[in-house]
């Protein structure tokens, strides 16, 4: 859960915020009337911890989580595809768990942890999931996959943690490893090219999954 | 997207008042629903309240037998807990038809029962649409309409309510909790938490100005067979054409809901009498005031069929 660090907002937010929304942590009024065309971005400093390394932020707070590893930290590995959750391209991990970082804030994740493409192995020292997808081509034009890898790491360990899917047979029983589940599992990834079964492949690979 | 404050709320009561005060301010749980419409400028709040670090993210006993599902509960967590998985089996199931793992992930209780359409028009701030800008017309009317609703709605507006996970909570009779900007608490019926689109599209819910969802409760477990049926475009990743919530008993009897065919889930306990005499029986009495479109009229069919399935599948379980 985010730890809850005062937002730091300028004079000039607080204007533009005018008598009706100054609820601001740190800043108690609510009350006084000012003037609100002052129209200038409201902006927070926001703490994350990126692939191991701390952060601080100055961010205007519409910035996506997605946005702010892109287009701030220059980690361009998670690709903005749709940027409405309808891909799966932005997929990353936020405190070891999957989710589209293109609708969400990231003053929403204060504090917390998130691992993108560039965090799970490096060019000399891939993760084997990364591995797995260049042995069994997992991609054609590439832009889904670090997406697409993000989300195959997840979901072999939603699967060994025992989360049931959509086509699990029975809820009370602990779901298995197979090619059905990651399948279903990885449908909120789309892939223009339809590497989807050299995928699960690679997914298999990684999981232990023999045929 | 328009530029807006943001606070984090300190408490329930503190999320409902600050609400109430500011105008146009908006509770982000999630944000998977609302940052989408934020985008597109469909929805425009100067003033955001984000209520994540609440603790609202716990499933407890209550003493009645059932559950007290906290409004910040994940979709995936809630689908993956095992009391919910042993007892509300249809909760589980409907859950895991929606979204995706990643959506799931994020998506809370309050925000998935809270979701606006998917009617393309709304989509479209270009088109005229009496839920988006009221008073503006409906496009889905004399538009394409093989999404939208074949009973329930009006003139103003055909659109569908989009989620899966309330048309079982629905079938199982939940209630929503919430607290209101004076520091009162209430409940409110699943059956009644919804309206209509009626002349007042843009009024989704029940729920008053500023008034915040703390919880939703289960009565205690129903027993049966529980399934969760979901017909759609494409096999996973997609929005229901048609969906059945059921929970069948051993001699037949039992509840069923559906869900993709009117503007809140759709269920007529009246005509659950007719569940042992089968699915056409039933969906006589369930769609008796139907009134589809002609691109949509198959959903009427469709809702009988998915039915006949469910019924056979839990007569061979049970
Ligand atoms: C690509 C895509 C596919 C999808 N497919 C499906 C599907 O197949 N089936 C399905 O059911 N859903 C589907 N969804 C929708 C998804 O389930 C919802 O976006 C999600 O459940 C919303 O929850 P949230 O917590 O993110 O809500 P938010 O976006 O945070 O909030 C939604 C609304 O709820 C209000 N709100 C949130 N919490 C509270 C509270 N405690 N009290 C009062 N008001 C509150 C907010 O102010 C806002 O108006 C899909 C979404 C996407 C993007
Ligand atoms: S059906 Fe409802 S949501 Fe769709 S265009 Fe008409 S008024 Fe808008």
């Amino acid at each position: 859960m985010s730890n809850p660090a005062n937002i730091s907002t300028s004079r000039r937010d607080v204007l533009r915020a005018g008598g009706a929304v100054a609820a601001v942590s740190g800043m108690a009024s609510r009350a006084a009337a000012q003037p609100t065309e002052i129209s200038l971005p409201v902006t927070s400093q926001v703490h994350l911890q990126v692939n191991g390394k701390p952060q601080t932020l100055e961010l205007d707070l519409r910035t996506t989580l997605l946005d702010a590893l892109r287009e701030h930290l220059h980690l361009t590995g998670t690709k903005k595809g749709c940027d409405h959750g309808q891909c799966g391209a932005c997929t990353v991990l936020v405190e070891g768990r999957r989710i589209n970082s293109c609708l969400s804030l990231a003053v929403m994740h204060e504090g917390e942890a998130i691992t993108t493409i560039e965090g799970l192995g490096t060019p000399d020292n891939l993760h084997p999931m990364q591995a797995a997808f260049i042995k069994h081509d997992g991609y054609q034009c590439g832009y889904c996959t670090p997406g697409q890898i993000c989300s195959a790491v997840a979901v072999l360990d939603e699967i060994k943690a025992g989360l049931p899917s959509h086509v699990t047979t029975d809820l009370t029983a602990t779901p298995e490893l197979s090619a059905v589940e990651m399948r279903e599992r990885m449908s909120g990834n789309i892939c223009r090219c339809g590497a989807y079964s050299n995928i699960i492949e690679a997914m298999s690979e990684v999981g232990g999954l023999t045929a | 997207m328009k530029s807006f404050t943001y606070v984090r709320a300190k408490s329930p009561a503190d999320a409902a008042s600050m609400a109430a005060s500011t105008s146009g301010a908006r509770f982000i749980a999630g944000g998977t629903n609302l940052l989408d419409l934020m985008k597109l400028e469909i929805e425009t709040p100067p003033h955001l309240i984000d209520v994540n670090g609440l603790g609202l993210d716990k499933i407890e006993d209550t003493p009645s037998g059932g559950l007290r599902i906290g409004a910040l509960v994940r979709n995936t967590d809630l689908a993956a807990d095992d009391r919910v998985r042993r007892d509300y089996g249809v909760l589980s199931r409907a859950l895991l038809a929606g979204a995706s793992g990643q959506l799931r992930n994020k998506a809370t209780t309050a925000g998935n029962l809270l979701q606006r359409t998917r009617c393309p028009y709304f989509y479209d701030t270009a088109q005229a649409c009496n839920k988006r800008q009221p008073g503006s017309g409906c496009s889905a009317v004399r538009g394409f309409s093989r999404q939208h609703a074949i009973i329930g709605a009006s003139t103003a507006c055909i659109a569908t309510h989009p989620s899966d996970m309330a048309v079982a909570m629905r079938v199982l009779d939940a209630a929503v909790e919430t607290v209101l900007p004076n520091g009162k608490s209430r409940q409110i019926k699943m059956k009644d938490f919804h309206r209509l689109p009626g002349a007042t599209p843009h009024i989704e819910t029940s729920l008053q100005s500023g008034e915040f969802i703390t919880a939703v409760t289960l009565p205690k477990p129903l027993g049966g067979t529980h399934v969760y049926h979901k017909v759609r475009d494409r096999a996973s990743y997609a929005f229901a054409l048609v969906s059945v919530a059921a929970v069948i008993q051993a001699d037949g009897r039992g509840r069923v809901a559906f869900g993709g065919v009117a503007h809140k889930p759709w269920r007529v306990e009246a005509a659950e009498r007719e569940l042992p005499n089968g699915a056409a029986a039933v969906a006589a009495r369930v769609f008796a005031d139907a009134v589809p479109t002609p691109e949509n009229e198959f959903k009427r069919i469709l809702a009988e069929r998915t039915l006949a399935g469910v019924l056979s599948e839990t007569r061979g379980r049970s």
